[in-house]
């Protein structure tokens, strides 16, 4: 039976990797997957708690992520495609149209 | 044939008329725009003649009365009609507008659309007022005369038209808009003394006013009597006129003497006396005052003129100072007078525009001295300008005698002293008249550029002779024209005299000395 | 007959309408169109004279139609047929039908020929409508168109300066006295709530003696200013600008009677206030002996006329403020023979020296020894001047005779005295006219010396009728005096003086005596040695200054210089009132011109300029305050987004950053607290 700490540190630990790969990389696609590694680092977590609680809602919770997610790489992906196609780059760093 | 609006139509055919003008006929066609233009004003004319022809002369209200809703939720009407006092003034209107527009023909060269455009709303703004019996209604068609007059000077009026127009439009605004005043207090007197209604009606208001407290009516007189005594105009309020004259077209000057003008005299005396009775016994000493300044000092200073127009425009200060004094002499002879005095200055004073209007065509000048032995080169115009000239003082036998005896025998019914001191407008008026006359028309033929000067032409003769007519017909047969009055003043004058009167001193006086 | 009395006025209707529209066809022939109009007025006027004075006399009214109509006040177009009116008219057509025919000739070859015609119609229709209205409005209609026509008639050569200037004059003096008029009638209005003649004097009786006067004085100031009495007589000398037909008809005839007979018409009233009377006969008898005496040195031919004129109707007003109305309008009726003749007379011997240099046509010291050149007008123009001297039995002596006798014996002596001097410089100076005009040496200027002629029988016909007429005219109708036919026929028109009442009842009684008497008594027999004395002394002296010893004239100047230049300079009123009021008045328009431009236009322009600066100023402070608030906040805003914004960079990653930040700050005060 493998205790819950584990889970839970497995779980913090990729969600860390995912967040400074969300700060620190400079190219989107990297970028995606590290939000991809965070989403999954919260799955680690549901599950792990779904076990240890003996409660599916944390499985289901999880399947619903990894819905959500494949959404959101879809969108995020098609976003990166348009972008490329018309910046013929995919750096982070070079967009600011958010800035008015 | 009865039912028809015809107030309406006489009133709205001209706007009609510049509608049509505005969108269907094209800027280069000026023929085509005189003659629609004219067509429109003759039409109007001939469809205002029921007015003369069915008018029942008996009866003192309103008459051709059309009502209808309009703002119901402030008691708001199109509520129009004519009685005595009015009827003449809208004869006298259409017929003016007929002049006006012929008379312009050659004089006006440029922008001639948009000022024929100008000529035929501002007739339906003057119909509109003399028509209304709807206070706020009249309130409208009041304001609306000023726009159209105020482009007539500013647009095809003389070197200082902006000037001129823009005092003229400012001056008659700031009276009008305190008139509003008045006419809102008077409104908001009726919902709390009166009948309590929401109502601008006329004829429901007539009998609200002695109902009203004193001190009340006298503000909203004052307010009145700011509004038309600028209008008007009286002694001191006069001097946006000469201005206004001297720049305005020939049509302009015409108009404004023979119909705007009376739009204040005729507010004095459908709105300010039987409205507020009591406020109008109170003023008459003043009122009596400023007319008879006016008249003299209209005179004099008429006399001191070196400008035509200039003269013809301070001798209607005088000529009007009569029609007031007539109208607050408050008895019968004087309002009667008055009234026909203001029919008779149209006349007299709108045919000596026509005839300054006529030389400075030729001449383009209106000083005195220019001129002088005009009578040796053109002898109609001075056969015209002659009979003109005597209508205005006063000539027994022509039109403005009628209407100033009426007037200073009613002044003298009121008190002695003002017609003592009128009459000396009179001798002056013969005075100022005479001299302009002798220096325009008398000397020798001293200016080579007068050799040249060409009589009246037919054109000229045509929409002058039925002014003519009319002096010597008032003149003579003053009967139809004091007759259809006759009623409805009476009934005004008893509106008037059926509040209690405050003074009655200066009659009382007289009769003292009657007996022996 | 009477029936068509709307016929008179009408055919000088006719008359002005044919020459003054179709003026420039007509051409020469305007002359005798308008005579034969005013020919037909007179024929109508006969017929209706026959009737009246053969007939049943009475009075009729011919209403025509109502003219003006104003709640309690009416009055009428209606004709009014008395013995006064019948009198009037015959004298004003009779006189003016003679002039029309002498201005046939008169005018013959002027450019405004047709013009002069439509004018002289114009004044018969007026004076006729003067004369026949029932009321005092129809009366005024008249009076102003006598203004009109005369001030249109002195102008008529308006080329002139001093012509139109005199026209103009006549017409504001004669307005001033109008002003009177109108006055005069309104209070008759009030009083009695009518203004028709019978109605008024039904009424007249119940007057009290402080309103009849005040009436009375009032209409006075009218008739003052038409007959040119004092103060207002200045207008008449100088109408002499006209051509002389008009000075005989207009200025000497017909219509400055008017007065006259307003007065007399009124009589009714007036004898009601004595004070009035009072006035009126002493301004009668001022203006007498005052224009008399200036009469008396003046050059100008037509110019003694006139102030010989203006002195007549001084007499005729000395009649009516003595209460002699039958007296007044005798001589009314006498003098418009002798004194139309006179300026007629005057018209033809100016006509006579057309040739002359303008300055000398009228000035009779350039004149002298025309009586054989030209008889017929000599002749007519003596008897003119005798019978305006008052030597019987030519007609000024009746009438003069009754005024002076009435006067005497009404009590007015100091009246009755002025009468009999002025009438003794009225003898001289007509003779002083007649040597300098007609007797002695020929003064004319040799040019026209070889022009001058007797003129063409238009205008000697109409001299000779009127010499006849003052030769007769005096003594049918008014002999004995106070006693004859005009006294009887008048008598239902006139108001009779009350007897008793009044200051002057002690004359009344010897007045009825003689009038009973005819020349019975002694007093009324000295009276009138003394008026032929009077009249014949006038002559005499006349004879012995400018016939017998040509020097004395020069010789009495000369020692009474003073006097000498008062008289010809006419007292100076001219001057005076120059001064005294029309320049005043120039000053005064001026001044008011100028106060309106100023101060009565300076407050319109003064508080628009006030509303100009006002806004300027507001503009400044809206400029600085109220919109300086606006924008002060739009650049703090500024300000601080200039810090600010490098918080937004754009930068996804940025953002993300801040954010963990934020709550990690956040976790971090949630664990820590």
């Amino acid at each position: 039976m493998i205790p819950m700490t584990h889970f839970l540190v497995l779980g913090a630990v990729l969600f860390l990797i995912g967040a400074m790969g969300v700060l620190m990389r400079r190219n989107a696609i990297i970028i995606l997957l590290s939000i991809e590694l965070m989403l999954n680092a919260v799955n680690v977590t549901f599950v792990g708690f779904s076990r240890h609680l003996a409660d599916m809602t944390g499985q289901v919770f999880a399947i619903f992520v990894i819905t959500v997610a494949a959404c959101e790489a879809a969108v995020g992906l098609a976003i990166l495609i348009a972008l490329n196609r018309d910046r013929t780059m995919v750096n982070v760093d070079e967009i600011n149209l958010l800035k008015w | 044939m009865s039912n028809m609006p015809l107030l309406t139509m006489i009133t709205f055919l001209p706007a009609a008329g510049a509608v049509i003008i505005m969108l269907f006929m094209k800027k280069e066609q000026t023929k085509a725009i005189k003659g629609f233009a004219t067509a429109v004003a003759v039409l109007d004319f001939l469809i205002s003649l029921p007015l003369w022809f069915r008018f029942d002369q008996s009866e003192a209200g309103f008459q051709f009365v059309e009502k209808v809703s309009w703002i119901p939720t402030i008691g708001v009407s199109y509520f129009v009609g004519i009685d005595g006092i009015s009827v003449l003034l809208v004869l006298l209107t259409t017929l003016t507008m007929i002049i006006g527009v012929v008379c312009s023909f050659t004089a006006i060269e440029e922008r001639e659309k948009e000022y024929y455009v100008c000529l035929l709303l501002l007739a339906t703004g003057m119909l509109g007022t003399f028509i209304a019996l709807d206070i706020f209604l009249f309130y409208v068609f009041f304001e609306i005369t000023l726009v159209p007059m105020y482009f007539l000077i500013g647009v095809w009026g003389g070197p200082r038209k902006l000037y001129a127009a823009i005092k003229f439009f400012l001056y008659t605004l700031f009276g009008s808009v305190l008139m509003l005043l008045g006419i809102l207090a008077f409104y908001f007197a009726n919902l709390k003394m009166g009948t309590g209604t929401l109502t601008f009606d006329l004829v429901e208001l007539y009998g609200v006013g002695p109902k009203i407290p004193l001190s009340l009516q006298i503000w909203i007189f004052l307010a009145f009597f700011i509004g038309f005594a600028i209008k008007v105009p009286m002694f001191p309020f006069h001097t946006w006129l000469p201005d206004a004259h001297v720049e305005a077209p020939t049509a302009g000057s015409v108009i404004l003497a023979g119909i705007l003008l009376k739009m204040g005299t005729y507010g004095f005396v459908r709105f300010a006396l039987p409205l507020l009775p009591q406020a109008s016994h109170v003023f008459v000493p003043f009122m009596m005052l400023l007319s008879i300044i006016g008249i003299i000092y209209g005179a004099l200073v008429a006399m001191a003129q070196t400008d035509i127009k200039k003269l013809v425009a301070y001798s209607s200060v005088s000529h009007l100072g009569f029609v007031m004094l007539g109208v607050f002499a408050l008895n019968e002879q004087g309002v009667l007078g008055g009234q026909l005095q203001m029919i008779n200055h149209g006349i007299s004073t709108g045919a000596l525009f026509l005839l300054v209007g006529v030389v400075y065509e030729r001449r383009h000048t209106r000083l005195i001295s220019d001129y002088g032995g005009l009578s040796k080169v053109v002898p109609v115009f001075t056969v015209i300008f002659a009979i003109t000239m005597l209508s205005s003082i006063g000539l027994p036998g022509l039109n403005g005698f009628v209407g100033e005896f009426l007037i200073l025998i009613g002044a003298f019914k009121k008190s002695y002293v003002y017609a003592a001191f009128a009459v000396i407008g009179i001798v002056l008026g013969a005075a100022y008249m005479l001299w302009l006359f002798q220096r325009v028309f008398f000397g020798t033929l001293d200016n080579p550029e007068n050799e040249k000067l060409t009589d009246c032409n037919a054109r000229e003769v045509l929409y002058l002779l039925p002014l003519v007519i009319l002096m010597f017909w008032i003149g003579l047969y003053p009967k139809p024209f004091l007759g259809r009055m006759e009623a409805s003043v009476k009934k005004v004058v008893k509106m008037v005299n059926a509040a209690e009167v405050p003074q009655k001193a200066a009659l009382g006086k007289l009769t003292k000395l009657e007996k022996k | 007959m009477i029936e068509l009395a709307w016929l008179i006025p009408v055919f000088p209707v006719i008359g002005v309408l044919i020459n003054g529209l179709f003026g420039k066809h007509v051409g020469e022939n305007a002359g005798p169109i308008a005579s034969g109009m005013a020919g037909l007025s007179f024929l109508v006027v006969l017929g209706i004279a026959g009737q009246m004075i053969f007939g049943a006399g009475g009075s009729h009214t011919i209403p025509l139609w109502t003219w003006v109509e104003a709640g309690s006040l009416s009055v009428s177009m209606s004709f009014l047929i008395d013995p006064l009116s019948t009198i009037m008219l015959l004298v004003v057509s009779g006189v003016g039908f003679l002039v029309h025919v002498y201005a046939v000739g008169y005018m013959h070859g002027d450019p405004g020929y047709p013009r002069f015609f439509t004018y002289l119609n114009l004044f018969m229709l007026s004076m006729f409508l003067l004369v026949l209205g029932d009321n005092y409005l129809v009366m005024f209609v008249g009076w102003e168109g006598v203004g009109l026509c005369s001030y249109l008639l002195i102008g008529f050569w308006y080329e002139k300066q001093s012509a139109s200037d005199a026209g103009k004059k006549a017409f504001i003096v004669n307005r001033i006295g109008d002003a009177g008029f109108l006055l005069g009638m309104f209070l008759i209005w009030t009083l009695t709530g009518s203004l028709t003649y019978t109605e008024v004097f039904q009424a007249a009786p119940e007057m009290s003696a402080a309103m009849a006067s005040a009436v009375g004085l009032l209409l006075f100031v009218g008739a003052v200013g038409k007959s040119a009495q004092i103060p207002l007589y200045v207008w008449l000398p100088d109408a002499m600008e006209g051509p002389t037909p008009v000075s005989a008809l207009i200025h000497a005839a017909t219509m400055v009677t008017a007065g006259v007979y307003m007065v007399a018409r009124t009589s009714p009233i007036y004898v009601m206030g004595p004070d009035a009377m009072s006035v009126i006969a002493v301004v009668g008898a001022l203006t007498g002996l005052f224009a008399a005496s200036i009469g008396l040195v003046q050059n100008d031919i037509k110019r003694v006329l006139a102030y010989s004129t203006v002195s007549q109707l001084g007499f005729m007003f000395m009649a009516l403020g003595v209460g002699a109305f039958t007296a007044a309008i005798f001589h009314l009726m006498t003098h418009a023979f002798f004194k139309g003749l006179l300026f007629l007379g005057s018209g033809s011997v100016i006509h006579a020296l057309h040739h002359a240099p303008e300055e000398q046509q009228q000035d009779m010291r350039y004149m002298g020894g025309l009586k054989d050149k030209m008889p017929i007008t000599y002749w007519t123009f003596l008897i003119g001047a005798i019978a305006i001297a008052g030597v019987p039995p030519l007609a000024g002596f009746w009438s003069k005779d009754e005024i002076l006798a009435n006067a005497f014996f009404t009590g007015h002596y100091t009246v009755w005295i002025m009468g009999t001097v002025a009438a003794f410089m009225t003898a001289f100076y007509m003779f002083r006219l007649i040597f300098m005009t007609f007797h002695g040496e020929m003064r004319v200027d040799h040019h026209a010396r070889e022009h001058i002629h007797e003129s063409p029988p238009t205008m000697t016909v109409p001299l000779v009728i009127l010499a006849v007429l003052s030769v007769i005219g005096g003594v049918i109708p008014g002999f004995p005096p106070e006693g004859g036919w005009i006294h009887r026929f008048l008598a239902p028109s006139l108001a009779k003086m009350p007897a008793g009442g009044h200051a002057m009842d002690q004359g009344v009684h010897l007045m009825n005596a003689a009038a009973g008497g005819g020349h019975s008594g002694p007093a009324v027999v000295l009276l009138i040695v003394l008026a032929i004395a009077v009249a014949v002394g006038g002559i005499a002296l006349a004879w012995y200054m400018y016939v017998k010893d040509t020097g004395a004239p020069r010789r009495l100047y000369r020692s009474i210089p003073g006097i000498y230049y008062l008289l010809l300079g006419k007292y100076y009123v001219d001057e005076i009132y120059q001064a005294c009021i029309v320049e005043p008045t120039y000053k005064l328009m001026r001044g008011l011109w100028t106060f309106d431009a100023k101060v009565v236009d300076g407050a319109v322009n003064g508080s628009s300029l006030i509303t100009m600066v006002s806004s300027r100023f507001s503009g400044i402070f809206d400029l600085r305050t109220v919109d300086g608030a606006v924008n002060g906040t739009a650049s703090f805003i500024r300000f601080f987004s200039q810090v600010f914004k490098y918080l937004q960079s754009g930068m996804v990653q940025n953002y993300l950053f801040v954010m963990l930040l934020g709550i990690f700050v956040m976790l971090s005060a949630y664990l820590f607290r």
